[in-house]
């Protein structure tokens, strides 16, 4: 923390100083009202929205926007609610990271202690994967799934998840990997051990920190994802992220607000809870794959 | 990929030719046991590896390059509601290029992109310095300016949708407050409504990039600063002459980062604005979709998504570029 060189001692609340904590403090304002905004919305009545303002606090907070949300507003012709996508999210998110994480783990180990020729250039042509726009391939990827009979299906978006979320892990690892002493895998393999004895009772007991910095960005990534979805979803395997973009864009019939905000809140709680409980893995991943944004 | 991230990668990837020689089953104390068992060790850990990184190549080669063609191939094709495989030249190109509605969109993602990243890094840049003068509680209000990266864009334009309401939403609030004339509805206004989606990307990931910056400001040498400072330095040319220019790499990722978020940008359009109002706030990414799913034009959604693909590699390789050109001059 290379700020403590600029003071000596303890810092002293001088009017500079306090004007930063002024500063810092709306800002921090500045980020917390559309969430402020959006669970008082949720809780109000539809006449208490009109009468008031966003900023107002709820004078008879209800939970009915909450349950009509759940199970009962209209995404599109059907009127089940968000309950149905929110499952379909995790039909879809939690084989789709668990494979993608543990297939990027073998390969992180592989580029960083199992060097063979054309290693190098097997791992740049794999980077290439964190830069493309997703647009550029999902047309014969549409056509692929169609053919497959796995369009608009959990299957066939795990796949799909899977397969773009490759590039990323093995990068997580490998740069994780990279930093285990390559003395320790050679002492290993003078002593006998195999690929998978060393992968197994050296670099896995290793690689904790970097499985929970993977599983929470893919969760992230893939829980939050919107064109696979609305592209090779269809209505049967429709995640969240669709069905709450469908919710509040239907043009249909009165607009409940307190509906479309509560149903924003249910499809960003499974990453907001993760992003409070394990925030730490969360910023290191968006840092490590800085390259995604 | 910041420089951090990288530097070691590199050096290990030089270190490693020793390798299989260790590997040699008549070296080490394997040689003491059954030859024919640690040879085929010894082939098992020769194939192995390829073994276990072959299907992700292939996976990469079949998914990312061969479609990357394949979609290449289509832009070229005369392909409409079906795929058409003879081969036309360039007139999807021709036609994109003639289309108002496409050039509407290229110019959006300019005025969009651009005021979003130059107020996402002066936003963060500022954010992480502040945060940066040993601030109490700074880890919850790290917490607090980074939560909306965990958040769906979708979510990100639900919330913001309703808050820019025209009628219910800033306008009504701010004319509660007293001021009678107030109005805000750029939502609906065509002319504006391309800068909304600035007004949410910005909330949405201006505290990643303060986090990105303070990092950056933690790896700085101390030292530098400190004999700054015996010379006389204020604190403003401290962090104008040494700080900033030692934050370049940063500053590299960042730029790297926002602009690859602002030419993909689709679902925060889609949620916020859907394009509207008429064609307004049309994106690429926004034109690609519709022009392939909704409106049954394949080759042109071909042709849009490879101008995509164009644009990303634009600004991306010169970017990478610098930054290993500025990794190099720092070894």
């Amino acid at each position: 923390m290379h700020a403590d060189t600029y003071a000596n001692g303890a810092p002293n609340l001088s009017v500079g100083r306090l004007f930063i904590y002024l500063l810092l403090g709306l800002v921090a304002l500045y980020y917390l009202a559309p969430l402020y905004v959006m669970l008082s919305t949720s809780v109000k009545t539809l006449d208490e929205i009109r009468a008031g303002n966003l900023l107002s606090l709820p004078q008879a907070p209800t939970l009915a926007a909450w349950s009509k949300a759940w199970s009962g507003a209209c995404t599109s012709v059907q009127c089940e609610g968000l309950a149905p996508y929110f499952w379909n999210s995790m039909k879809m998110t939690l084989p789709a990271m668990l494979l993608s994480t543990l297939i990027g783990s073998l390969n992180g180990y592989v580029l960083a202690h199992w060097r063979f020729r054309g290693a190098d250039i097997v791992f740049t042509a794999l980077m290439v994967g964190c830069f493309i726009p997703f647009q550029v391939v999902i047309l014969p990827m549409a056509r692929l799934l169609g053919a497959a009979e796995l369009a608009n299906t959990a299957t066939g978006l795990v796949i799909v998840h899977t397969i773009y979320g490759l590039a990323f892990t093995t990068l997580f690892f490998r740069n994780y990997y990279v930093t285990v002493p390559e003395e320790l895998v050679k002492a290993a393999r003078i002593d006998g051990a195999g690929f998978f004895t060393i992968y197994r009772r050296i670099i896995f007991p290793l690689s904790l920190p970097i499985f929970m910095v993977c599983f929470i960005w893919q969760f992230t990534q893939i829980w939050n994802d919107f064109l696979f979805g609305v592209v090779f979803g269809g209505s049967d395997a429709q995640p969240v992220t669709v069905a709450l973009n469908n919710l509040v864009n239907t043009s249909t019939g009165v607009v409940e607000y307190n509906v479309n905000m509560a149903a924003a809140i249910i499809a960003a709680l499974p990453t907001l809870v993760i992003y409070l409980i394990a925030g730490k893995y969360f910023v290191r991943g968006l840092t490590a794959g800085a390259v995604k944004g | 990929m910041s420089d951090t991230a990288l530097s070691p990668t590199v050096s290990t990837l030089h270190t490693s030719p020793a390798l299989p020689t260790s590997a040699d089953p008549h070296r080490g104390r394997s040689s003491a046991r059954d030859t024919g068992n640690s040879s085929l060790a010894a082939f098992a850990d020769r194939w192995l590896p390829r073994l276990v990184l072959s299907p992700t190549i292939i996976v990469s080669l079949v998914f990312v390059y061969g479609f990357i063609g394949l979609t290449g191939y289509l832009s070229l094709t005369e392909s409409a509601l079906l795929p058409r495989f003879e081969f036309a030249g360039f007139v999807q190109y021709e036609t994109l290029f003639e289309l108002d509605r496409w050039w509407t969109a290229a110019a959006n993602l300019g005025l969009f992109g651009i005021p979003f990243i130059a107020i996402c890094l002066a936003l963060g840049l500022f954010l992480a310095i502040l945060l940066d003068q040993r601030i109490r509680l700074e880890g919850a209000l790290r917490a607090i300016y980074l939560y909306p990266m965990a958040l769906s864009f979708i979510v990100t334009g639900a919330a913001w949708k309703w808050i820019l309401n025209p009628g219910l939403g800033l306008e009504k609030t701010m004319r509660d407050w007293g001021f009678e004339n107030f109005s805000f509805d750029w939502l609906v206004d065509s002319d504006m409504a391309i800068y909304t989606v600035v007004i949410a990307g910005v909330w949405q990931s201006s505290g990643f990039v303060m986090a990105l910056f303070l990092s950056g400001l933690r790896g700085i040498d101390d030292s530098i600063i400190k004999a700054a400072m015996v010379d006389g330095a204020s604190l403003p040319t401290i962090y104008l002459r040494i700080v900033i220019p030692a934050l370049r790499p940063v500053f590299l990722s960042v730029l790297l980062v926002l602009s690859h978020i602002a030419i993909k940008s689709f679902d925060l359009v889609m949620a916020l604005t859907a394009g509207g109002p008429g064609t307004s706030s049309d994106v690429p990414a926004v034109f690609m979709y519709q022009f392939s799913f909704t409106r049954g034009q394949l080759g042109l959604g071909a042709a849009s998504a490879m101008m995509m693909l164009a644009t990303v590699l634009a600004v991306i390789v010169p970017l990478m570029y610098l930054e290993t050109k500025g990794a190099r001059h720092a070894r």
